[in-house]
C-alpha cells in the first residue's frame, strides 16, 4: 500500500486564488452600482427620451407603410466594405434592395442610458469594471487550477466562479463584436454577484486534489460543457424573462395601457420584444446542441466509471429533464400558437431545471454523482 | 401529418396567385379554395409566422413560396367538421393525426419532464434497495401507494413507458411522412416563381439595357455556383439551398429512435455481477462465484463468458495532511486474466474511471477495504480456521464490520463440538474513542487494529436460508465470557493473537485488501453512441442550416429595357438572406449592369445618407401597391 499523497497542492496559489475572486466580486459590485446608475439617470432625461420616443414612432409609422429598407454591407471591389446599395449605385446606377419584416419592424429601445450622455458615460465605466472584473475573476480560476495541477473545476464551488465567468464573458464578447447588449449588464451582474456570493459563503472548499472518481479527462470536457451551458443559458434566461416584459409593455402600450411610470420608463429602452425573443432563441438554439454533447459525454464517462452509461442517477435524470425542456421549447417555437410567451416560460422553466441540476441536486439529494464537495 | 411540403408547391402557387388576383385584401375575405385547402393552412402559418398579421396579399404571396419548415401545423391540421360522424376509421384517423401533431409531441415532452422528476426525489430500487428500505421505513402511510404507483421504480413504471412509448410512436409518425416529402423535395424542382416577387420579404429590382435570357443564365451560374439547386420556368430562375436543414431534423429524430432501441438491446441483453476477491484470491465467470448476479431476458447464467482473474494486489493513496487528509487520490487493482478456462494469463490494472475489459464484458472497481487473515486453533492446537475476512467499511476512514465464522472443529469446555462466531470492529488506523468506541482514522493501514467480541454455539448456517457472510446470527448462540459477569474481548494488532475461554487462540497473522468487482455486460453501447453522435450532427444541420429560396425574373420590356428581380425567403430566424440577394445582385451587375440614372448618381455618389434616401423613395414607388 502506498499512502503518501501524490502531488501537493499549491496553497500559496490557492490564496491568490481567494483574494483574486475577492477582488473581481468587489469590482462587480461597483459595475452593477454603475449599470444601475446608467438605467437611474437615463430615465432622468425623460424629456429627451420622449421626444426620441416620438420620433421613433413617427419613423416606425412610416417604415409601417412602407416596406423597411436595409443597407446591406458587402464585400466591395476594394478589398473593404461598404453598403451594397451604395456600391451598386455608385458603380453602376441604381439597384433597388427592399427588406421587409413580417409586419411594421419592431421599435427598439434606446439603451440604458436613453440617449442621455451623462448616462452612456456611466454605462462605459461599467463596461470597463465589468471587464477588469473578468479578468480578475479569470486570474482566480486559473490560479486555482495552477494550486491544485487540474482543470479549476473539480467541485461546486469552483465550478460557480467558472460558469459565472462564462457567462461575463460571453456578455463582454458580444459588446466588443459591436452587438448593442448592454442592457444585459445590469441583470448579469447580479446573477454574477449572487453565485459568486453563494460560492464563497456556501460552497466554498479549499483547493485540494481530486478524489479518484474525478480522475479523468472526461472531467475536462464534461464538466465544462456543463458549465459553457450553464454560462449561455444564463444569458438566454435573462433575455427570455426580459422579453416577457417588454412584450407585455408593448401589448399595453398597441392598447394605450401604458402609465409611464418607472417601469414604462425602464421597459421603454428596453429592445424590442422581437429582438428580445430572437437573441434568447439564438442562445438556446446555439446551446442545445452543445448540451447534447454534455450530456453524451457524461453518459460516456459514467460507463466508464460505474459500469452503466445511464441509469437515472438524480443528476442525470435533471440532466434529461432539462434538455427535454429546452427541446419542447425548441419545438414550442416551432409551432404556431406555442411562440412567443408560452415558449418564453418554457425557457425559463428549463433554465430553472438547470439549476436545479446544478445545485439543487449536488447538494440534496445524494447520487452517485460525487461533484459538490460539501 | 398532413400538411406537406413541397410536392404540391405549385398547385398552392395557383391557388395563391388566384388569391392575389382576387384582391382579398384582409386576411378575413381571402377564403381558401375548397380544393386546396392547404392553401388556407399556408396562410395560417404566415400569419403565426409573423407575429403581427400582416397584408393579406402578402401573406398569400408568401404562401405562394412555400413554408421552409415541415413543422406539422397541429392547430390548423382539423377542420372540426370532418371529425363529426365518421366511424371508427375516422376516430382512429383523428387519433393518428392528433398523437402525430406537434402540439402533442410538445405535450409529451412536457409529460416525460416532469414524469422523470419523482424518481429524483424518491429512492429507487434499481439504484439503490437500502435506501429505498429505509425510506419505507420513515414513510410507512405512504408505502402502499407509492408501491401501487410504481415509484419506487420510476422509469419502468407503468406511466413512465406509456409516455416516452406513445411520444415515441409520435415520433416515428412524424418521422415517416416527413421522411418521404423530403425525398418528394429532393426530386422535386424548387417551386416556380410568384408573380409578384416585391411582395416577398427580400427583394432587390433594377432595369438594365442586357438581354433578359443572358441575365437568366448569369444569374443560374451564379446561383449555382453558390450551391443553390436551380431551374428554370416561365422567363424567371427558382433557386433553394439549405436542404441540409430538414435532413439533420430528420437525422436527429431519427437517431433518437435509433438511441431508444440501443438503450432497449442494454435492458434486454445486458447483466452484470458483483463479486469480492481478497487480494490473492480468484474469480472465474460464473453464477455461483458472484455475490450478486442481475440478469435479463436475454442475458442469463448460461451467457456468461468463460474467463477468469486473480487480484495480484490492490494499491490505494490518500491525501496525509491538509483539510481534505484521508481523501482517496487513486485506487487501483492489479489483475491477472485468462480466457477460457486456464487459457493464458495476461496481467491488467482495473482501477476508477478505467475498467478492465474482458472478452467484450468490462470488469469496473467499485469498492475496496481490508481483510484480516485470521487463524483459530482449538484447545488441542489444530488449526480450524485459516484465512482472510473481508470486512465492510462503514466509513470514509474504513472503519470495518468483521464477522468471522468458524464452522467446524471446535469443542467446548463440555466436551461437545460447537460453531464459534466472532464479531467486531476493524480499524486500518485504530483508536479507541471514548464515547464512539474503537474507531479508524485514516484509511490506510498504518496501525491496524480489530477488536471483537465472540459467540459459541449454532451459527444457523444450516437451517436453509440465506445468510449474508457479513452478519453474525446470534439467536442460537452465547457470547464467550472470561468469568461470570466479564464478556471474552480481544484487541489484536497484527501478529498478535488471543486465548479463547474454553481453551484455544485466535491470532490475526497478517493483514490483506479486497477490492470489489462489477462485470458488466451492456450491448447496445456502441449503438447508443453512434446515435447520438448522429443526433448531435443532425440537430447542428437542423438548427444552424438555413433552408432559404432565392428567384430571379428578368423581363425585357417593350421598349427594349430589362428589367431584372430579385426576391428571397427564408425563416424568420434568419437575417442572412438579404446579404446573400444583395451578393447575387452585386455579380449579376456584371452581366446586367443597371442602368446609369445620372441626375441620382451626381446627388448619392458621396454622400451615403442622401442616396439612402433617394433609394427609400424609390423603393416606396416601387412598392406602390403597399400604399
Ligand atoms: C423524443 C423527443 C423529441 C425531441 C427531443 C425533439 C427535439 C427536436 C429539436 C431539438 C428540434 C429542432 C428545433 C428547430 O429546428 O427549431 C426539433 C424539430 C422538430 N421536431 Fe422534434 N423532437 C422530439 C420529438 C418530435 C416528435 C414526436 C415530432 C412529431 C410530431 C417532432 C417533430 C419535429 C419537427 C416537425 C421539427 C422541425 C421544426 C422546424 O424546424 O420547423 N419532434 N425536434
Amino acid at each position: 500500500m502506498n499512502i503518501a499523497a501524490a502531488q501537493s497542492v499549491n496553497s500559496s496559489l490557492a490564496h491568490v486564488s481567494n483574494v483574486l475572486i475577492y477582488s473581481a466580486m468587489a469590482v462587480y459590485l461597483f459595475a452593477f452600482l454603475a449599470y444601475t446608475a446608467e438605467w437611474t439617470f437615463g430615465g432622468r432625461s425623460r424629456v429627451a427620451r420622449q421626444s426620441a420616443a416620438l420620433a421613433e414612432a413617427e419613423a416606425a409609422a412610416a417604415e409601417a407603410a412602407a416596406p423597411a429598407k436595409v443597407s446591406i454591407s458587402v464585400a466591395a471591389a476594394n478589398g473593404g466594405t461598404t453598403t451594397l446599395t451604395r456600391t451598386v449605385a455608385a458603380k453602376a446606377g441604381k439597384v433597388d434592395i427592399v427588406a421587409k419584416g413580417d409586419a411594421a419592424p419592431p421599435v427598439e429601445g434606446a439603451g440604458a442610458a436613453g440617449g442621455n450622455d451623462q448616462a452612456d458615460r456611466l454605462g462605459r465605466i461599467a463596461v470597463s469594471l465589468t471587464s477588469l472584473a473578468a479578468l480578475l475573476q479569470l486570474g482566480g480560476v486559473v490560479a486555482r487550477g495552477l494550486s491544485a495541477g487540474r482543470p479549476p473545476w473539480g467541485n461546486l464551488y469552483e465550478f460557480t466562479c467558472a460558469m459565472t465567468l462564462v457567462a461575463v464573458m460571453l456578455f463582454l464578447g458580444l459588446l466588443y463584436s459591436g452587438r448593442d447588449v448592454r442592457w444585459l449588464g445590469l441583470p448579469l451582474m447580479l446573477g454574477v454577484l449572487t453565485g459568486l456570493g453563494v460560492a464563497v459563503t456556501v460552497l466554498y472548499a479549499a483547493s485540494e486534489q481530486l478524489v479518484p472518481a474525478l480522475h479523468s479527462y472526461w472531467l475536462w470536457i464534461h464538466v465544462s460543457g456543463a458549465m459553457i451551458c450553464g454560462g449561455a443559458l444564463y444569458a438566454g434566461a435573462i433575455t427570455s424573462g426580459l422579453y416577457i416584459c417588454k412584450d407585455f409593455y408593448e401589448a399595453a402600450r398597441a392598447e394605450g395601457r401604458t402609465k409611464g411610470g418607472r417601469w414604462s420608463d425602464i421597459c421603454e429602452r428596453m429592445p424590442s420584444a422581437a429582438s428580445l425573443d430572437k437573441l434568447s432563441y439564438r442562445i438556446n438554439a446555439i446551446v442545445f446542441p452543445l448540451w447534447t454533447f454534455t450530456i453524451v459525454a457524461g453518459a460516456i464517462w459514467a460507463e466508464s466509471a460505474w459500469g452503466h452509461y445511464w441509469q437515472w442517477d438524480p443528476t442525470e435524470t435533471w440532466a434529461f429533464i432539462t434538455w427535454v425542456v429546452y427541446a419542447c421549447y425548441l419545438h414550442a417555437r416551432a409551432t404556431a400558437g406555442w411562440k412567443g410567451r408560452k415558449a418564453a416560460v418554457l425557457a425559463l422553466i428549463a433554465f430553472s431545471c438547470y439549476l436545479i441540476n446544478a445545485y439543487g441536486v449536488s447538494i440534496f439529494i445524494n447520487g452517485v454523482h460525487s461533484y459538490a464537495g460539501l | 401529418m398532413t400538411t406537406t411540403d413541397q410536392p404540391d408547391d405549385a398547385a398552392r402557387a395557383a391557388a395563391a396567385e388566384r388569391a392575389a388576383a382576387a384582391e382579398a385584401d384582409s386576411p378575413e375575405q381571402s377564403e381558401p379554395d375548397p380544393d386546396l385547402p392547404d392553401a388556407a393552412d399556408e396562410a395560417a402559418a404566415h400569419e403565426a409566422a409573423a407575429d403581427e398579421p400582416g397584408d393579406g396579399d402578402e401573406r398569400d404571396e408568401l404562401s405562394a413560396a412555400g413554408r421552409l419548415s415541415s413543422a406539422p401545423l397541429a392547430e390548423q391540421e382539423q377542420p372540426e367538421a370532418e371529425v363529426v360522424g365518421i366511424g371508427v376509421l375516422g376516430w382512429t384517423r383523428w387519433a393518428w393525426r392528433q398523437l402525430t401533431s406537434m402540439r402533442v409531441a410538445l405535450i409529451l415532452l412536457f409529460l416525460l419532464s416532469l414524469a422523470a422528476v419523482p424518481g429524483s426525489l424518491v429512492p429507487q430500487t434499481a439504484a439503490s434497495p437500502a435506501k429505498v428500505e429505509a425510506w419505507q421505513q420513515a414513510h410507512k402511510f405512504w408505502v402502499p401507494l407509492f408501491d401501487k404507483l410504481g415509484m419506487f421504480h420510476v422509469y419502468s413504471s407503468f406511466w413512465f413507458s406509456a409516455i416516452y412509448i406513445l411520444l415515441f410512436i409520435s415520433l416515428v409518425g412524424c418521422i415517416i411522412p416527413r421522411t418521404w416529402q423530403f425525398v418528394g423535395v429532393l426530386r422535386a424542382r424548387p417551386p416556380a416563381a410568384p408573380r409578384h416577387l416585391v411582395r416577398l420579404p427580400v427583394y432587390a429590382t433594377w432595369r438594365s439595357s442586357a438581354d433578359a435570357d443572358a441575365v437568366l443564365t448569369a444569374a443560374q451560374g451564379a446561383l449555382r455556383k453558390r450551391r443553390f439547386r436551380t431551374s428554370t420556368a416561365g422567363g424567371a430562375i427558382s433557386s433553394e439551398k439549405g436542404y441540409l436543414r430538414e435532413f439533420g431534423n430528420l437525422l436527429f429524430h431519427i437517431s433518437l429512435v435509433a438511441m431508444l432501441i440501443a438503450f432497449a438491446v442494454t435492458k434486454l441483453a445486458g447483466g452484470q455481477g458483483t463479486v469480492i476477491v481478497v487480494e490473492g484470491g480468484s474469480f472465474s465467470n460464473n453464477v455461483t462465484q458472484y455475490d450478486d448476479f442481475e440478469p435479463s431476458t436475454l442475458y442469463t447464467a448460461d451467457s456468461l463468458p468463460p474467463f477468469g482473474f486473480t487480484l495480484d494486489g490492490f494499491d490505494a493513496s490518500f491525501q496525509t495532511s491538509g483539510s481534505a487528509r484521508g481523501q482517496a487520490i487513486t485506487f487501483a487493482a492489479k489483475l491477472s486474466y485468462w480466457l477460457g478456462s486456464g487459457g493464458k494469463q495476461t496481467s491488467g490494472t482495473a482501477s476508477v474511471n478505467h475498467p478492465l475489459q474482458v472478452d467484450g464484458d468490462n470488469i469496473y472497481l467499485t469498492a475496496h477495504g481490508f481483510a484480516p487473515v485470521m487463524k483459530v486453533t482449538n484447545a488441542k492446537g489444530e488449526v480450524i480456521f485459516d484465512g482472510a475476512t473481508p470486512c465492510l467499511p462503514q466509513d470514509a476512514n474504513v472503519t470495518s464490520l468483521c464477522t468471522i465464522k468458524v464452522t467446524d472443529g471446535y469443542v467446548g469446555k463440555d466436551g461437545k463440538k460447537t460453531q464459534l462466531g466472532f464479531t467486531g470492529i476493524f480499524a486500518p488506523t485504530a483508536e479507541i474513542d471514548p464515547v464512539l468506541g474503537p474507531r479508524s482514522t485514516f484509511p490506510a493501514a498504518t496501525d491496524p487494529g480489530l477488536f471483537i467480541t465472540g459467540y459459541q454455539g449454532d451459527l444457523g448456517m444450516d437451517t436453509g436460508n440465506a445468510q449474508s457472510v457479513y452478519q453474525l446470527d446470534t439467536g442460537a448462540m452465547k457470547q464467550l465470557k472470561l468469568d461470570k459477569t466479564n464478556p471474552w474481548k480481544a484487541q489484536l494488532h497484527s501478529g498478535q493473537g488471543m486465548k479463547l475461554p474454553d481453551g484455544g487462540t485466535i491470532t490475526m497473522t497478517g493483514l490483506k485488501q479486497w477490492a470489489n468487482f462489477t462485470v458488466a455486460h451492456n450491448p447496445g453501447t456502441g449503438s447508443a453512441l453512434v446515435s447520438s453522435a448522429l443526433a448531435i450532427l443532425g440537430l447542428i444541420g437542423s438548427l444552424f442550416v438555413q433552408r432559404r429560396r432565392i428567384w430571379v425574373r428578368a423581363v425585357t420590356g417593350p421598349d427594349g429595357v430589362t428589367t431584372v428581380e430579385l426576391a428571397g425567403l427564408a425563416r424568420s430566424e434568419s437575417s442572412r438572406i438579404a446579404e446573400e440577394l444583395a451578393e447575387v445582385a452585386l455579380v449579376l451587375q456584371d452581366t446586367a449592369p443597371a442602368d446609369r440614372d445620372d441626375g441620382d448618381r451626381d446627388d448619392s455618389g458621396d454622400d451615403p445618407s442622401a442616396a439612402d434616401r433617394e433609394l427609400t423613395a424609390t423603393s416606396l414607388s416601387g412598392a406602390g401597391e403597399a400604399e
